[in-house]
């Protein structure tokens, strides 16, 4: 019979192969083979170490001020000097991207995991539902984002990084969620999907087991770049003076006190470590995103 | 007797009938204008009646557009039916909705034509074949993994396939992967939608073989649809020609593709090849392209490229009818 001649082919075939691998892991393999996005990983997990213990590199309290030594040059006291108020500015550059790293992942994920439940409601139903949803992220994204920051602090007068991450969050969902839901219409008519539906899968099963895994890199992809978009947006709003309190060390609140012409030229010590951060920070994480959207997609054979 | 009466007639007499198609219509609202109105309709199936017994494998055939692959999927319920009447062993589906339908499922399932797209990719083949075993709750853990051993071992896979991803097999695996899936719930009908058109042609009559031995060995029940003449007469025991979402001829395998009564199945067979070099088959070539079901012609749809056009063609639509015993078709020609 010839099911059997196939039998014997397949045996052969699949001993050939050592261990069989997911297509998850397939793509990790394809990450690690991408030194760009290697490095940024690297980079990323030394910026978030020295976030993390930033006592290792500095015994100052970067909310103490050295009242005896305000506006030092760099010396052996203060490696990158001081500010106005006598802050070590290298104690308040390792301790500040506490607050701009927080920010950044925790409204990269509040919005993800917002957009993604919104998006992908209104994309797995369709027809009125999702035409009905589509219209109030038309609204939303029309919202003026600023005015709401601006609103908010004044009412709640709380300023906060968690203040920072919920408004974000509340406001940034419409961006990822019209994605997904871009992604869910597609997913609803692959052949898998209508498969699903013919072995009478539940709605939810459909949706967590065949749907959602099947977007999964797509919204890592997305993440990452979110993450990288927001370690930029902390820093324009502590710019700004929205942010965190003063005495809170970030890197945004490092350089919105250095604005000043006079610090801009003759103390490039004081804003250009939180600059390089910033940059530093971003630059890595959109290198991890690219790395990891080359990895997922199936048109890239490495 | 007309198609339709006499299909009716069928079904209160005798049950042996599995599936029935009464004058299913499926027409897709176009949207237009500003206001997203409905501004016309593509009748993609224009009043389809056909019926299958147990046991039976009825073949569909037509160009790509002639509404086989909707038909296919209304049958499996993953359209909806805008006009007609299915009944499945006897029961309405038509508009049967949630847990009910649900549980009718497992009695019909389907075989997709891309096996690359119709096996979730993050999904090992074990997991795959378990899937409908564990979503209508069919016994224990380890029984379904007896059960998906003993399905892969009747699709000719080895058992070890079960911890592997779709992606390390070939086409014609993947397609015995997604059969062995759609032979979990023991169904008694398998819609099999171009099942063997993605495929290499030694792997297609591999895989044609399979479906034939499963028949005997399940008592299944096929509806083919193919765009293949050859792959159909294979494995068809009558066969339905489509065109422009309309059954234009239906008859047993052996008396259509001896004497095709309609002019468009006349057209259809002369194009396809034949493998005998003695038998020599003058070609008829239909002029122009197939009119849009969204705006199908007046009559007869076939009229505007008849080669055997008459006037009642053009205003009159011809009903299906009884040439021979069996031999069904919906030609002027004939009435």
């Amino acid at each position: 019979m010839d099911s059997q001649v196939v039998q014997g082919q397949v045996g052969k075939a699949t001993a050939s192969v050592a261990k069989s691998k997911s297509p998850f892991r397939l793509s990790m393999e394809r990450f690690f083979h991408n030194p760009l996005a290697v490095a940024g990983l690297i980079i990323l997990v030394l910026i978030i170490f020295i976030t993390l213990f930033p006592q290792v590199f500095t015994h100052y309290n970067p909310s103490t001020p050295d009242i005896m030594n305000t506006d030092s040059p760099p010396t052996s006291l203060h490696p990158l000097g001081t500010d106005a108020s006598g802050y070590d500015n290298l104690a308040r550059l390792l301790y500040g991207g506490r607050v701009d790293l927080t920010v950044a992942f925790a409204a990269a994920f509040m919005t993800m995991f917002l957009g993604t439940l919104y998006g992908g409601i209104s994309g797995f139903f369709g027809g009125w539902v999702d035409n009905l949803m589509m219209r109030f992220v038309d609204v939303m994204l029309n919202f003026p984002f600023i005015i709401l920051v601006l609103v908010m602090e004044s009412i709640l007068n709380i300023a906060s990084e968690w203040m920072l991450v919920l408004i974000v969050g509340i406001t940034a969902w419409p961006g990822p969620a019209r994605l997904i839901r871009g992604l869910f219409l597609q997913l609803r008519e692959q052949d898998y999907v209508i498969g699903a539906r013919t072995i009478g899968a539940s709605r939810w099963r459909i949706m967590f087991r065949h749907m959602l895994p099947n977007s999964m890199s797509f919204i890592i992809v997305l993440v990452s770049f979110q993450v990288a978009g927001y370690v930029g947006i902390d820093a324009a709003l502590s710019y700004l003076g929205l942010g965190v309190p003063l005495s809170v060390p970030s890197w945004g609140g490092i350089l919105s006190t250095t604005t000043d012409y006079l610090t801009m030229t003759t103390e490039p010590y004081a804003w250009l470590p939180p600059t390089i951060m910033i940059v530093l920070t971003i630059l890595s994480v959109n290198f991890i995103g690219d790395g990891l959207r080359d990895a997922f997609d199936p048109q890239s054979q490495a | 007797m007309s198609l339709a009466e006499k299909e009716l007639s069928n079904t209160t007499v005798n049950h042996a009938n599995l599936l029935e198609l009464h004058h299913v219509k499926k027409y897709f609202p176009i949207m237009g204008g500003v206001m997203r109105r409905k501004v016309g309709e593509v009748k993609a199936v224009d009043d389809v009646t056909f019926s299958l017994m147990k046991g039976e494998t009825l073949g569909l055939v037509g160009e790509s557009g002639c509404g086989k692959s909707t038909t296919g999927r209304m049958i499996m319920r993953v359209l909806d039916v805008t006009e007609g009447q299915i009944v499945f062993d006897g029961q309405d589906i038509t508009s049967v909705k949630g847990e009910r339908l649900r549980r009718l499922r497992q009695d019909f399932q389907m075989v997709f034509q891309d096996p690359y797209s119709s096996l979730n990719p993050r999904m090992s083949v074990g997991a795959l074949i378990a899937e409908p075993l564990i979503v209508n709750k069919k016994g224990s853990h380890s029984q379904i993994k007896d059960q998906v051993v003993s399905l892969l071992e009747t699709v000719g896979l080895s058992a070890e396939a079960r911890i592997r991803y779709p992606h390390e097999f070939s086409g014609g695996q993947r397609q015995r992967i997604a059969i062995a899936r759609a032979l979990a719930l023991r169904p008694k009908l398998i819609v099999a939608d171009e099942a063997v058109s993605a495929l290499d042609v030694s792997i297609q009559a591999q895989i044609l073989n399979l479906l034939a031995d499963l028949r005997k060995e399940f008592g299944l029940s096929y509806v083919f649809i193919s765009h293949n003449l050859a792959v159909v007469k294979h494995v068809s025991d009558r066969v339905g020609v489509m065109y422009l979402g309309r059954l234009v001829e239906l008859a047993p395998k052996s008396s259509l593709y001896a004497t095709p009564l309609h002019p468009y199945t006349q057209a259809l067979l002369s194009a396809a090849p034949e493998p005998s070099r003695t038998v020599k088959r003058e070609r008829i070539v239909l002029v122009g392209d197939v009119p849009s079901p969204a705006n199908p012609p007046s009559g007869c749809a076939f009229h505007t490229r008849c080669p055997k056009v008459m006037e009642v063609c053009r205003s009159v639509r011809p009903e299906m009818n009884e040439y021979q015993p069996g031999h069904f078709v919906a030609c002027h020609l004939y009435s």
